[in-house]
C-alpha cells in the first residue's frame, strides 16, 4: 500500500469554498497536496480592469492566502491562449454557427482534463483533484464510474461527462462525496472561509456578464438582424440577430401574434428565426455528436436511460440508441420544448454518467 | 518528497549575514534613541548613522555628506531622477531625460511619468544584442535640453555590466548629469564613483547579504536635488524621515564585509557560475546564454530556452527544490515577454523562455551539479509537454 504521503496531487485552487475545501480534505487525508490556479483569458478593458471571473487579483490572493494557511505550495498557471484559442473561440464559432453552445463543457474537455491535466501530471502529480460535485468509483474490473455527486441540486456531472477512462484515472472531486451544507460547515472547521462569493459563475470570460454585448464586440456577423418566420415561411417580423436566442424562448420576441410564439429553430444560413406556438415546440428526439462514453465505448444495443439536455434540466426518460462515428440518438418518451443545438446531451442511469455529447439536431 | 532546498536566486535577494543581524540587534531595543534628539539616546544613535555613512563614503570614494540613506534601490532611483529632473527644470530649463529600455522598473516608471505628466522628454537609447548601451548611441540622443542620464550599472535579468565611464563622460560633455542604478553591481563591483565618473548612484542592502528596506544614494558634492519626501531637515534637507537606525548600521556592515571579503566571494561566485554556465550550455540542447558573455557580474547566469514557458519552468523547479527566476518575479501567471530581451532583439515568442540563476556564499559544487540536472531533465519535460499539448 502506498503512502498517501508520496501520492502527489495538485488541486485546481479557484479561491472559492469548494475547491478550498477539497484541498483541506486533501491536506487532512495526508496526501502530498500542491495548489494551482490556471489563470484564463478574459476581455481586455481599456482601463485594463477586466479580469475573467473564475481568476481575479481577489480570487488568486484568496487562494494564495488558503494555500499558506494548509502550508501547501501555489502557483498560477499561464492559460491564457489555450483558453482563448479552444474555449472562447468555440463559444463564437458555435453561434456562428446557429448554436446555443456550451463553453463550460468544453474547457472540461480542452483545459481542465486536458491542459491543467496533463501539466499535473507533468509535475509527478499522480491526481488532479477540482472542486467539482461528482463522484468516482473504480469497480473490481478497473473500470471508473462518474457518479452524480451526494447533493442532486449540486451535482455537476453533467459538464463531467467529456471524461474518459484516463482522465478519470488521474482524478478526485473531493467534495462530490459531501452536500453543500455539509461543505461549508467543513470550510469553517478547516478555517478556509472565503469572502462569500457565489456558487459558480456564468460564462467567466465575459468583463460584464452580458454574452450578447460580447458577440456583438468579438463577432458582429452574428448579430447581424434577420427575418422572424413561422414554419411556414411566412414573415412576421425582424429579430436582432440569432445569438440572442435559444430554443424554447418565449420572451423578448417582439412579435405581435395572436397566441404565444416559441423559438422552434435557426437557420444561419438565412439568418432566419424560426418561430411557432406551444404545439409546434415540443420535440422527443435529438441526435448527438462528439459523444463521450466515460466507460470508453459504446454500448451495443439501444438502451432505456435518462437524458439531460441542459445544465440544469430534470433527467428524462428516453431511449438511447449509440450510432455510427461517435454519434447518439436519443428518443424522449414525451417531447421536450427546449432542445438546443450546441448544448450537451448526458446521459444516465440512476446516478451514474455514462456519458455525453452535443446535440446537433432535434429532428432526424 | 524532496528535501532539496536550493537557492539560486541571489539576485532577487540574500540572506542577511548574521554578523550584519548581530550588527543591527543593539539599535532595537538598546541604542533607540532618535537620531536627531539633543540628548544622550539621541546621540548614540546619530554616532551609529554616522560611522555607518563613513563606511559607505570609504567604499563609494566620496565625502560622507554625500550620502543619502534610503529605504532601498527603489527609493534612491526615484530620488535621484525626480530631484534632479525638477531642479534641472527650474534652474536650466533642461527637460529632457535619457534612459535605456533595460532598466528597472524604479527608473524606467519614474522617466515615463516625468514625461507623461511632468512635461519632460524621454528618450530610451537602444542596446545591442547582448544589452550593452554603445556610448555612439548615447552621444546622439544628448542634446543641451538633457537634464539627466540613467543608465544601470548592471542588469538584473542578463547580468551585463555597462561601459559607465565611458556613458558618463558623454553626458558630462552635454552638460547634463548621470545617474546609475547600481543595486545589481554593488557588493561586487568596484563602487568607486570618481572612477565610475557618476553623479548619483543608488545601492540596496539586501542585494549584498544586508537587510530589506535599507539603501543608499549617492549624490555628489554640487548636484542640488529637489528632495521628493519632504518634512524634516534629515539627510541634508534631501530626504524626510527619522533615521532608521539598525537598518542603516545593517547596510553600512553589509557594505563593509561584502568589499573586505571581496576577492574571495567572487572567485567563489565565478567558480560557481561557469561550472552552471558550462553544464547547462553542455546539457541542454538549443540553450543560448544571454547577456554579455563576459562583461557581467559574477554570480550571474542567464538562459533562454525555446518551446519552454518561464512561469512552468520556475513551477517545476521550485517543485524540485530549487528557487530561481525567470528574470524578474512574476508569480500572477500572467506573463509578459521580457522587455529587456526585445530590446536585446530577441523575438517576443522567443523572450518567455528565460531562466535567471544567481550563485551565492553558500552556493556549493553539489548544489549546481543537481541545478544543472533538474534543469535538464525539467527542460526537456516541458519541451515534450508543450509539443504533446499541441501548442
Amino acid at each position: 500500500m502506498t503512502n498517501r504521503a508520496d501520492i502527489r496531487v495538485v488541486v485546481a485552487m479557484s479561491g472559492g469554498v469548494d475547491s478550498s475545501v477539497a484541498a483541506a480534505l486533501l491536506v487532512e487525508q495526508g496526501y502530498q497536496v500542491v495548489g494551482m490556479m490556471m489563470r484564463l483569458w478574459s476581455e481586455e478593458t481599456t482601463d485594463g480592469g477586466a479580469h475573467n471571473r473564475c481568476c481575479t487579483p481577489e480570487q488568486m490572493n484568496d487562494a494564495r492566502r488558503i494555500a499558506d494557511k494548509l502550508g501547501i505550495p501555489f502557483y498560477v498557471l499561464d492559460t491564457k491562449d489555450v483558453f482563448r484559442n479552444t474555449v472562447v473561440q468555440y463559444f463564437i464559432d458555435g453561434h456562428r454557427g446557429g448554436y446555443t453552445p456550451n463553453p463550460c463543457v468544453e474547457c472540461n474537455r480542452q483545459i481542465r482534463f486536458r491542459y491543467l491535466l496533463q501539466n499535473a501530471l507533468a509535475l509527478d502529480a499522480d491526481y488532479l483533484a477540482t472542486g467539482h460535485y461528482a463522484r468516482i468509483r473504480r469497480d473490481e474490473n478497473g473500470i471508473y464510474h462518474l457518479l452524480k455527486g451526494v447533493d442532486q441540486h449540486k451535482d455537476q456531472s453533467y459538464v463531467l461527462s467529456v471524461m474518459g477512462q484516463e482522465q478519470l484515472a488521474h482524478t478526485m472531486f473531493p467534495v462530490g462525496e459531501f452536500p453543500k451544507p455539509e461543505v461549508r460547515k467543513l470550510a469553517e472547521r478547516f478555517d478556509v472561509r472565503v469572502a462569500g462569493k457565489r456558487d459558480s459563475q456564468d460564462l467567466c470570460f465575459l468583463g460584464d456578464g452580458d454574452y450578447r454585448r460580447f458577440l456583438t464586440d468579438y463577432a458582429p456577423d452574428v448579430m447581424q438582424p434577420g427575418p422572424i418566420v413561422l414554419a411556414d415561411g411566412t414573415v412576421i417580423g425582424q429579430h436582432r440577430g440569432l445569438a440572442n436566442y435559444t430554443i424554447g424562448q418565449r420572451k423578448g420576441l417582439g412579435v405581435q401574434y395572436h397566441t404565444p410564439l416559441y423559438v422552434l429553430s435557426m437557420n444561419p444560413h438565412t439568418n432566419a428565426l424560426i418561430v411557432g406556438t406551444a404545439d409546434e415546440l415540443g420535440c422527443d428526439e435529438l441526435v448527438a455528436s462528439r459523444f463521450n462514453w466515460v466507460g470508453g465505448t459504446a454500448p451495443n444495443e439501444p438502451f432505456r436511460a435518462e437524458v439531460k439536455i441542459r445544465y440544469r434540466a430534470r433527467p428524462a426518460p428516453a431511449l438511447v440508441t449509440p450510432l455510427a462515428s461517435e454519434r447518439v440518438h436519443v428518443r424522449f418518451d414525451t417531447p421536450l420544448r427546449d432542445i438546443a443545438p450546441g448544448q450537451a446531451a448526458v446521459v444516465y442511469l440512476s446516478d451514474e454518467c455514462l456519458g455525453g455529447g452535443i446535440i446537433e439536431r432535434s429532428k432526424t | 518528497m524532496t528535501t532539496r532546498n536550493i537557492y539560486l536566486d541571489h539576485s532577487a535577494t540574500t540572506p542577511t549575514d548574521p554578523r550584519v543581524v548581530e550588527a543591527m540587534l543593539p539599535y532595537f531595543s538598546e541604542i533607540y534613541g532618535n537620531p536627531s534628539s539633543a540628548h544622550s539616546f539621541g546621540r548614540r544613535a546619530e554616532a551609529a548613522i554616522e560611522t555607518a555613512r563613513e563606511t559607505v563614503a570609504r567604499i563609494f570614494n566620496c565625502k560622507p555628506a554625500e550620502i543619502v540613506f534610503t529605504s532601498g534601490g527603489s527609493e534612491g532611483d526615484n530620488l535621484a531622477i525626480r530631484g534632479v529632473a525638477w531642479r534641472a527644470r527650474k534652474t536650466q530649463n533642461r527637460t529632457h531625460l535619457i534612459t535605456s529600455p533595460i532598466e528597472h522598473s524604479a527608473v524606467i516608471k519614474t522617466v515615463e511619468q516625468l514625461a507623461s505628466v511632468m512635461g519632460f522628454s524621454a528618450d530610451y537609447v537602444p542596446v545591442d544584442r547582448h544589452a550593452v548601451v554603445s556610448p555612439t548611441a548615447l552621444q546622439a540622443f544628448c542634446q543641451d535640453k538633457t537634464a539627466l542620464v540613467s543608465i544601470m550599472y548592471a542588469n538584473n535579468e542578463v547580468g551585463t555590466v555597462q561601459p559607465l565611464t565611458e556613458l558618463a563622460a558623454i553626458a558630462h560633455e552635454h552638460g547634463a548629469l548621470f545617474h546609475t542604478d547600481a543595486v545589481q553591481a554593488a557588493g561586487q563591483l568596484t563602487l568607486d564613483v570618481h572612477q565610475l565618473g557618476v553623479d548619483l548612484m543608488s545601492i540596496s542592502a539586501h542585494k549584498f547579504y544586508g537587510p530589506k528596506g535599507a539603501g543608499a544614494l549617492y549624490v555628489r558634492e554640487g548636484v542640488d536635488l529637489v528632495s521628493s519626501q519632504t518634512g524634516g531637515s534629515h539627510e541634508g534637507g534631501r530626504r524626510a524621515g527619522t533615521h532608521n537606525t539598525p537598518f542603516i548600521v545593517g547596510l553600512a556592515k553589509a557594505l563593509e564585509i561584502a568589499y573586505e571579503e571581496q576577492s574571495q566571494h567572487l572567485a567563489h561566485y565565478r567558480h560557481m557560475r561557469d561550472m552552471l554556465v558550462e553544464g547547462i550550455l553542455a546539457r541542454v540542447p538549443d540553450a543560448i546564454y544571454t547577456g554579455h558573455p563576459q562583461n557581467r557580474i559574477p554570480s550571474h547566469a542567464s538562459f533562454l530556452f525555446s518551446g519552454v514557458d518561464s512561469s512552468k519552468l520556475i513551477m517545476h523547479l521550485d517543485m524540485r527544490g530549487v528557487a530561481a527566476s525567470g528574470g524578474s518575479a512574476c508569480k500572477t501567471g500572467n506573463p509578459a515577454p521580457s522587455a529587456t530581451l526585445l530590446a536585446m532583439g530577441y523575438p517576443p515568442e522567443e523572450a518567455i523562455g528565460t531562466l535567471r540563476l544567481t550563485v551565492g556564499r553558500q552556493t556549493t559544487e553539489e548544489h549546481i551539479a543537481y541545478v544543472i540536472d533538474t534543469v535538464a531533465q525539467t527542460v526537456e519535460k516541458l519541451r515534450k509537454l508543450e509539443r504533446e499539448l499541441g501548442l
